[in-house]
C-alpha cells in the first residue's frame, strides 16, 4: 500500500511540472469559437499558446495524440461541495463570515473522480443551512496537491452561498424556532442583513472621515456583507420556488447589487423573463425533481426554456455522483429541448465560467486561456462518450490508461471510511444539506416531531 | 391560390390549437399498424418491416403486412422499434416527494413484514408515472425497501387506473441480507460494532428461514388432511411460494463478502435466489456465474464503495458480471428518475457490457427474471405490445420517442414536464 503512495507521488509530482504539450489532430469543440476538425494545440507554460494546424513544437513538449478524438474545454462546475471538510455552519441564518476556503481538502477523492469525468473547475460551496451562508471557494482540479491552497483558482472572484425556502426553514425555523419559519422570514433576514452593513459601512465611513470618535466594533460578517453591497462578492443563492426567486430579485434592486447567480433555480423557467431582465444568470439539474415538496413542480426543460429566454445558464452537479458525468447531464437539454451541441456544451463550459466571473481565463478553448481541457472518445454529448485525459493548467492530470485502481493520496491506517458503503443513495453526502441532514434527522426533526405532535394533543 | 392555402394551413393550426386545448389527451385504443421500421425484436434479430398491435398484442411482425379495416397506419419509416425498457427496481408510484414523509410508501415498520404488498400502495396516479414512460420505461418493479423482509414487491406496466389494471401478475419477495458495511459515510461504528450487529442479523434471519420451513410441513400436513385451520401468520403465509420454490427470493446484497455468505446461505438452505444491487458483484463475478445467480444491479450511475476504488467501479461492474457469465439485469432504484434507466443502460454498455446485453438487461433479461418472457421482454408475436418508436438509439442521450405503445394502447407523448415545457417556453403574458 505504502509503495502505491510513493509511486502516486512521483507519478503525480512528475507529471506536475510538465506544462508544456501539443495535442495532435483533434477535433477541437472550442465552445466560443467553432468546431475545428484536425487540429493542434500548443500548450506553453500551462496556458494555451496556438491553435491551428501542424504546429512544431520546441523540444520537450509533451506530445499527446487526439487523432479521432475530440478536445472540449475543461468542464466547469458551478455547483459543487468536492474537496471540502465541512459544509455547513449552520449556527445562524448569517454567516456571511465563513469561508469553506478554510476547510479545503486536496486528498478528496472526489477530485480525482470529477477529473475522470473531465471537470477541471468546481466552485466549491457552502451548505444552504443558512439564509446567508458562507463564502465559497472557486477550486482547480489540481489533484496530487497536497497543500489546500494549491486548490484554489488563481484569480478568481469572491462568491458566497445564499439559500431560499425550505432548508434555512426547516434548520432554523423548525429546528431552532426562529426567523425564519416562512418565506416572509427569509426575506426579512436579508433586508435586516443588508440594512446592519449599511449602517456599519456608514459608522467607519464616520470615523474615517472624523464625524465618529469612537471606532465601531469590527466585523467580519459585516465586513463581508459591505463587500457585496459594493459588488465585490458574486451571490450565488440557492433556491427553487418562483416567488422566492422574485422576492431576492426584489431586495438585491433595493440594496443596488447586481451580481446574482441562482443555483437549482428549479423553478426559473416559470420567471425567466424576469431573470434575463434583471440580468441574474441561472445554474440548474438538467433532471433532478420532486425529491422535496419545493421542487414537485420542476420541469427537465428548465435549461431549455431558461436558454431560450435569454438567460446565461449552467447545468451543475451538486453531486460527487453527478459531477462525474456533467457531460451527460448538459446532452439531456437536447432530449429536453432541442439545444444545439454547442449551447449544449455551452451549459458545462463557458457559462458555467461567466458565472463564477472565470470566463477571461477558462470555459473556452482559445488562445491565453488557461490549458485546462478533456479529450474525449466520441462526441462528449453521446452517452457512449468516456473521457480519456483530463488536463489541467497543461499537466495531465488523469489518463484513462494510466489510471490505477486505488488512486488515494492519504492512506493511512484508520483512513476515511476505507470500509464498504451500503448505500448507493447518496443524497445528502457531498451536498447541500451535508452535515445538516444528521442533525435534521436525528435532532432538530425529531424535536420538531414531537412539538408538532405535542400541538396536535392540545386540540 | 398560395394565399388560399396559407390561410387553411394557418386555420387548420388555429383549430388544432382549440381542439388540443380542451382536451385531455388520452391513450387509444384499436389496431395500429407500423409500417416500414426498423425492428430490433431482442430475440430475433432486427428486421426491416411492420409490425401490427391488435388487441394489445403484437399480432404479426413482417414484411408488407396490409392494414386491415380499422386498422390505423404509422408510417415508421427511418424509424426504430423496440421493446418497452423494464427497471427491474424501482420505488416509482410508491412515493410521490422523497422528504415528504407522508407521500412515502415504500417502508413499513418492522424488520419482517414480507406480506407488505407493494401493489396495494402504488399509486396509479403519481405524476413521475407520465414522466418515466415517455422516456421509454414502459414497465418496473415496485419494490418496498427497509428491514430484512420488507415486503413484497411488484411487476407493473406504467399504465392503467388502479394497481390491479397495472400489474403484470409477478410478485416477488424481497429480502435485504445482513450487511456488513457502513450504512453511509456517517456510520460511525466500530468494525467490531458492525460485524456484532450482522452476526445477530444473520442469527435472526436463520430463525425466521427455519420457522417458514416449519411453516410450510404444517401448512401442507394441514392441507393434506384436508383440515380447515385458522392462522394469523401472514408473514409466514408470505413466504410459502419462495420457501416451496415456486418464487426466486429477491435478496438485495452488495458488499463482497455479504454477496459470499449469501452465495453459502442460499445454497445451504437450497433457495432459488436472485441477487439484487450486487454493488461489488465484479470482485466475485466467478462466484456468481458458477452459482448460476441472475442479478439485478445498479443505479450504474452511482460512485465507488470505497474510496480506494477505480472511478469507474460501479459503471463497469455490470458488464464484469455479464462477461463471467452472470445473467445480468439492470435497475435505477430510483423513483421520480426512474426516467434515466436508459442512460443507466448506456453507461453499462459503454464500460464493457456492450449495447446489446445492456438492452437485454432492460428487456428480455427482467423479463425472464421475473417469469413473464411469455408476455414480455422482446418483439416477437403474440407477445404484449409494450413498445417505442424512436428516431435513433434508444439509450443515446438525444434520441427521441415518436411513439409509445404500452398494452397495444397508443399513450400520448405527454407529462408534467412536457405541459411545463409548453406552457413556459414562451410565457404568456410576458414582460409587457
Amino acid at each position: 500500500m505504502k509503495s502505491n503512495v510513493i509511486y502516486l507521488l512521483l507519478f503525480c509530482s512528475s507529471m506536475m511540472t510538465a506544462q508544456n504539450a501539443i495535442i495532435r489532430n483533434a477535433t477541437v469543440l472550442t465552445v466560443t469559437k467553432g468546431i475545428l476538425p484536425k487540429t493542434d494545440i500548443l500548450i506553453t507554460g500551462g496556458k494555451i499558446a496556438r491553435i491551428g494546424g501542424s504546429i512544431t513544437p520546441l523540444p520537450g513538449y509533451q506530445v499527446i495524440d487526439a487523432t479521432d478524438k475530440y478536445v472540449l474545454p475543461g468542464i466547469i462546475d458551478a455547483h459543487s461541495h468536492i474537496g471540502l471538510d465541512v459544509v455547513n455552519e449552520a449556527t445562524n441564518p448569517v454567516t456571511a463570515e465563513v469561508n469553506v476556503g478554510d476547510a479545503l481538502d486536496p486528498m478528496d477523492i472526489a477530485i480525482y473522480r470529477a477529473l475522470a469525468g473531465g471537470v477541471t473547475v468546481s466552485h466549491a460551496m457552502h451548505g444552504s443551512a443558512n439564509a446567508i451562508g458562507g463564502q465559497c471557494e472557486t477550486i482547480k482540479h489540481r489533484y496530487g496537491a497536497v497543500n489546500p491552497d494549491q486548490l484554489r483558482m488563481e484569480g478568481a472572484p469572491r462568491t458566497i452561498k445564499f439559500a431560499l425556502g425550505e432548508n434555512p426553514i426547516r434548520v432554523h425555523g423548525e429546528g431552532n424556532k426562529i426567523i425564519p419559519n416562512t418565506r416572509m422570514g427569509v426575506e426579512q433576514v436579508f433586508r435586516e442583513a443588508f440594512r446592519q452593513a449599511q449602517i456599519y459601512q456608514k459608522d467607519w465611513d464616520d470615523f474615517k472621515k472624523g464625524v465618529r470618535k469612537k471606532a465601531p466594533e469590527y466585523s467580519l460578517r459585516m465586513e463581508t456583507l459591505s463587500d457585496i453591497l459594493k459588488g465585490n462578492i458574486i451571490i450565488h443563492c440557492h433556491s427553487y420556488r418562483a416567488d422566492e426567486i422574485l422576492m431576492l430579485m426584489r431586495v438585491l434592486q433595493d440594496f443596488n447589487i447586481k451580481k446574482v447567480c441562482f443555483q437549482h433555480v428549479n423553478e426559473g423557467f416559470k420567471v425567466a423573463p424576469e431573470l434575463a431582465r434583471f440580468g441574474a444568470t441561472a445554474s440548474v439539474f438538467a433532471d433532478w425533481w420532486a425529491y422535496k415538496f419545493e421542487v414537485y413542480y420542476s420541469t427537465a426543460y428548465n435549461a431549455a426554456i431558461l436558454t431560450r429566454n435569454g438567460v446565461t445558464t449552467s447545468i451543475n452537479s451538486d453531486s460527487e455522483e453527478l459531477i462525474r458525468h456533467l457531460y451527460h447531464e448538459a446532452a439531456k437539454t437536447q432530449r429536453y429541448g432541442d439545444l444545439s451541441d454547442e449551447e449544449a456544451l455551452a451549459l458545462i463550459t463557458i457559462n458555467p465560467a461567466k458565472q463564477l466571473g472565470i470566463d477571461d481565463k477558462v470555459g473556452s478553448i482559445e488562445v491565453g486561456k488557461d490549458a485546462d481541457l478533456v479529450i474525449f472518445e466520441g462526441h462528449p454529448l453521446s452517452v457512449y462518450a468516456i473521457p480519456q485525459k483530463t488536463i489541467v493548467d497543461g499537466v495531465v492530470l488523469f489518463d484513462i490508461d494510466k489510471d490505477r485502481a486505488d488512486m488515494r493520496l492519504d492512506v493511512q491506517p484508520g483512513d476515511k471510511y476505507p470500509t464498504f458503503i451500503d448505500s448507493g443513495r447518496e443524497m445528502y453526502d457531498h451536498s447541500c444539506m451535508e452535515g445538516v441532514s444528521e442533525l435534521l434527522m436525528e435532532e432538530s426533526y425529531a424535536r420538531y416531531l414531537r412539538y408538532k405532535l405535542g400541538a396536535g394533543h392540545q386540540h | 391560390m398560395s394565399r388560399i392555402f396559407f390561410l387553411l394551413v394557418q386555420a387548420s393550426i388555429l383549430f388544432t390549437g382549440i381542439a388540443n386545448a380542451q382536451q385531455v389527451k388520452k391513450p387509444e385504443a384499436g389496431s395500429f399498424l407500423l409500417k416500414n421500421a426498423t425492428i430490433h425484436t431482442i430475440t430475433q434479430g432486427i428486421i426491416v418491416g411492420d409490425l401490427l398491435v391488435r388487441e394489445g398484442r403484437i399480432a404479426e411482425i413482417g414484411t408488407g403486412l396490409l392494414a386491415g379495416q380499422d386498422v390505423k397506419l404509422v408510417d415508421c419509416t427511418g424509424k426504430h422499434i423496440y421493446p418497452g425498457m423494464i427497471d427491474s427496481g424501482s420505488r416509482l408510484g410508491l412515493v410521490e416527494i422523497d422528504a415528504v414523509s407522508v407521500t412515502s410508501d415504500f417502508n413499513e415498520i418492522g424488520d419482517f413484514v414480507p406480506h407488505m404488498k407493494a401493489l396495494t400502495a402504488v399509486n396509479p396516479n403519481a405524476v413521475a408515472i407520465p414522466v418515466t414512460r415517455v422516456n421509454g420505461v414502459t414497465t418496473v418493479f415496485a419494490k418496498p425497501d427497509g428491514g430484512t423482509f420488507p415486503g413484497t414487491g411488484a411487476l407493473i406496466d406504467l399504465l392503467g387506473y388502479s394497481p390491479e389494471q397495472m400489474s403484470c401478475g409477478s410478485e416477488r419477495v424481497i429480502m435485504r441480507f445482513p450487511s456488513t458495511g457502513r450504512r453511509g459515510r456517517w456510520d460511525r461504528r466500530s468494525e467490531e460494532e458492525q460485524k456484532k450487529e450482522a452476526d445477530k442479523a444473520m442469527q435472526s434471519l436463520n430463525e425466521i428461514w427455519e420457522k417458514a420451513l416449519m411453516y410450510s410441513r404444517i401448512d401442507s400436513a394441514a392441507r393434506a388432511e384436508n383440515n380447515t385451520y385458522l392462522t394469523n401468520q401472514p408473514q409466514m403465509e408470505a413466504l410459502l411460494p419462495v420457501v416451496r420454490k415456486q418464487q426466486s427470493l429477491f435478496i438485495e446484497v452488495n458488499g463482497m463478502q455479504d454477496i459470499e455468505k449469501a452465495l453459502d446461505w442460499v445454497a445451504k438452505n437450497q433457495i432459488d435466489a436472485v441477487f439484487m444491487g450486487v454493488a461489488e458483484g465484479w470482485r466475485v463475478a466467478d462466484k456468481l456465474a458458477k452459482a448460476g445467480i441472475a442479478v439485478i444491479t445498479g443505479p450504474v450511475l452511482s460512485t465507488p464503495r470505497r474510496e480506494y476504488d477505480r472511478y469507474d467501479a460501479a459503471y463497469a461492474n455490470a458488464g464484469k458480471m455479464s462477461k463471467a457469465g452472470v445473467k445480468v439485469a439492470i435497475r435505477t432504484d430510483n423513483a421520480e428518475n426512474t426516467r434515466n434507466l436508459p442512460f443507466h443502460a448506456a453507461f453499462a454498455a459503454a464500460f464493457g457490457m456492450g449495447k446489446e446485453e445492456a438492452l437485454k438487461a432492460v428487456t428480455l433479461y427482467p423479463a425472464q427474471i421475473f417469469g413473464v418472457a411469455e408476455s414480455y421482454g422482446s418483439l416477437e408475436k403474440g407477445k404484449i405490445a409494450n413498445l417505442i418508436v424512436t428516431n435513433g438509439d434508444p439509450f443515446e442521450t438525444k434520441t427521441k420517442i415518436d411513439a409509445l405503445f404500452i398494452r397495444g394502447w397508443n399513450v400520448p407523448l405527454e407529462s408534467r414536464h412536457t405541459l411545463l415545457y409548453d406552457e413556459f417556453l414562451q410565457r404568456t403574458p410576458g414582460l409587457k
